[in-house]
């Protein structure tokens, strides 16, 4: 192991927690700046005490900004809760076929998956738009929901080969022997062991679809906007007053932090699944 | 057999209505952008549900890369090299750095993981409302030196305006002569160690010329513009910069401690006992067996940098020219001034990009597969 953590204080360990705690100011600094803006008074705000903390703690950014952003929070919700539902349940389906029902192609096949997952969205936007004012999908939530289902199925589709990819193929070759079926086999094998995929996947897709922002303002109609860009209209303002913004932030932050801080080790497995594959 | 011919039918009918929409939806979506870029859709009738397409060729390409009127979107373009640039060198180089150190295995690892880790899970939109704020020229990080004793930062972020390195679009064809030569040679350098002749024959020799014709013949070349236009690296993209770095830097942290996390106690041990210092195990033997993950990461983050269109728009909004990026172009561009060809070819550019990378990669990964 480490030398520098047997001996007690040496040159390398000040080095080291200097370092570290050099980094991790650095790394909590916006932190620290949003929530003692969003606790100071508008009339209180000013440059150069903007690190300072209030004399007076004022909750009321709290409410006032939350009144503004009611609607968008009630969109994101819905469209993050009906998005993350079916695109995580048809991944898992892919997953299933893609790792143990393999036939001519479907390798090449999930690689024209993959690429899916990597194109910059711009180059799809036009037509997808057309596609959705077509369809009469255009502006509204619905729409928003099937462009979020069908972009996203590369990366559920790929944690989830990648999961089941560790389930014995042995098990799935001794249900078929007794005479179980592709779907029985997927309820009564594959589904009951697929539980953390599903926490890893679903978390994956929520924190993407919750942060989510071009669609929601290429997509969607005003008041059908999703949080983020509720939020960046609220900041964006000319004659803004920074505790609103940052209280707004808060708020748009706290569920994907809640997840990543109480549930992040799934996170992290999401996370390294969208790039070291296998 | 005839059950298990029917299994394997049910399976495939699973994955039809996947692959249906992934082909409509990705693969038919780009080839009907490719064609509307060849069109001259735009202008009043454009939102009309049958507008009037006429296809004109190539030459929304050749106005966007030569036309007197394009000059912002080129800015554009070069923006979008130093962002892609600076966010790979600061995020690969930070997030290494930290897992480094975190692989020393600190006391309060998790926690420092955590915090190392949380801007992750954050929206570009949250977290360029901050980052605009603490930017903000007369207070936020311009102050901090204040509280240290010494004097106030007086940069101005992504109000300044001043840029560095330019060049002349003019001259954009022999600059991109000098930088394939450059890179050939220093492929060539790299090689000549393990394979002199090959090195000679396939990198050095084709740089030089090429360089030599480049810097002899540079009046040759045709022009790209009948005047002069200036281009650089702006100043105010660097807050923005230092933005995602600060939101992606944890991201790489994260690939490269799982990665040293595999690399076995017995090997480290062996280096160990082979006399290589800490420094010498990192730099010869952990981060040389993590290639696989650097070129994991320097992939998703040109992906990532190529879609900046969030944190800027968070940063400085839409349309601001100094920290412009081709995907807020195709944006304003498309939805704001309805020149729905022109948008699409702007994207059809990005996703030109995007793919000299992207496909390579995704071809591998294939390759591997079908090996493993």
């Amino acid at each position: 192991m480490n030398t520098t953590q047997k001996s007690g204080i040496t040159p390398g360990s000040i080095m080291l927690y200097g370092s570290l705690f050099v980094l991790a100011l650095f790394f909590l600094m916006p932190a620290y700046m949003a929530i003692v803006t969003a606790l100071k008074d508008p009339a209180t705000i000013s440059l150069p005490t903007a690190w300072e903390w209030p004399e007076e703690i004022n909750w009321s950014s709290f409410p006032e900004a939350f009144g503004l952003l009611k609607s968008n929070i009630a969109s994101s919700l819905i469209l993050t809760v009906c998005a993350t539902a079916l695109s995580t349940v048809l991944g898992s389906l892919n997953g299933y076929v893609f790792s143990k029902w393999k036939f001519k192609g479907s390798e090449l096949i999930f690689t024209l998956f993959l690429f899916g997952m990597f194109i910059p969205y711009q180059v799809i936007l036009i037509p997808l738009f057309q596609t959705l004012r077509a369809m009469n999908l255009y502006g509204g939530l619905p729409g928003l929901i099937l462009a979020h289902v069908v972009y996203g199925l590369p990366i559920t589709s790929l944690i989830f080969r990648n999961f089941y990819a560790q389930i014995p193929t042995a098990l799935v070759e001794s249900a078929r022997l007794d005479g179980a079926g592709f779907f029985s086999i997927y309820t009564k094998i594959v589904f009951p062991l697929s539980i953390p995929g599903f926490v890893v996947t679903s978390l994956w897709q929520i924190t993407q679809i919750w942060n989510e922002f071009l669609w929601g303002i290429c997509l969607t109609r005003h008041e059908d906007n999703p949080i983020t860009v509720g939020l960046a209209q609220l900041a964006g303002g000319q004659a803004v007053s920074w505790n609103l913004p940052m209280a707004g932030s808060i708020m748009a932050a706290f569920p994907v932090l809640m997840i990543y801080i109480f549930l992040g080790r799934y996170f992290i497995r999401g996370l390294l699944a969208g790039s070291v594959k296998e | 057999m005839k059950e298990a011919s029917l299994d394997r039918l049910k399976a495939f009918l699973t994955l039809l209505p996947s692959i249906i929409l992934v082909a409509v939806f990705v693969y038919g979506f780009i080839g009907n952008t490719i064609w509307i870029s060849m069109t001259d859709w735009g202008g009043s009738g454009a939102l009309a549900f049958d507008p009037q397409k006429n296809f004109i060729g190539l030459d929304n390409y050749v106005d966007l890369f030569t036309g007197f009127l394009s000059g912002g979107f080129r800015q554009d373009l070069v923006n979008a090299v130093y962002y892609s640039l600076m966010l790979l060198a600061g995020a690969i180089g930070l997030g290494m750095f930290i897992a480094i150190l975190l692989d020393q295995k600190p006391k309060g690892e998790d926690i420092l993981r955590t915090i190392f880790l949380y801007p992750m899970s954050l929206s570009f939109i949250v977290s360029g409302t901050i980052w605009r704020w603490l930017l903000a020229p007369q207070g936020g990080v311009n102050v901090l030196p204040t509280y240290l004793g010494f004097d106030a930062l007086d940069f101005q972020w992504t109000a300044s305006t001043k840029a560095i390195l330019e060049f002349n679009w003019q001259n954009i064809v022999q600059i991109l002569f000098y930088i394939a030569a450059f890179i050939l040679i220093m492929v060539g350098l790299f090689v000549l160690k393990g394979d002199p002749q090959k090195a000679v024959k396939r990198w050095l020799g084709p740089g030089v010329v090429l360089g030599g014709f480049a810097w002899l013949g540079g009046s040759l070349l045709p022009q790209a513009l009948f005047m002069e236009e200036m281009h650089g690296f702006n100043l105010a993209t660097l807050g923005i910069i230092i933005a995602t770095v600060w939101q992606y830097a944890g991201y790489t942290m994260a690939l490269y401690l799982a990665g040293f996390n595999g690399i076995s106690q017995d090997l480290r041990d062996a280096a160990m006992l082979d006399g290589a210092s800490n420094t010498d195990y990192y730099r010869h033997v952990a981060i040389p067996m993590l290639k696989p993950i650097t070129i994991s990461a320097v992939i998703i983050l040109s992906h990532i940098s190529l879609k900046m269109f969030d944190i800027i728009f968070a940063m400085t909004g839409p349309d601001n020219a100094q920290t412009g990026h081709p995907a807020l172009n195709m944006y304003m561009t498309t939805f704001r001034a309805n020149d729905f060809a022109r948008g699409a070819a702007i994207a059809i550019v990005l996703f030109l990009v995007a793919g000299t990378f992207i496909v390579p990669y995704v071809i591998s990964q294939y390759k591997q597969r079908r090996r493993g």
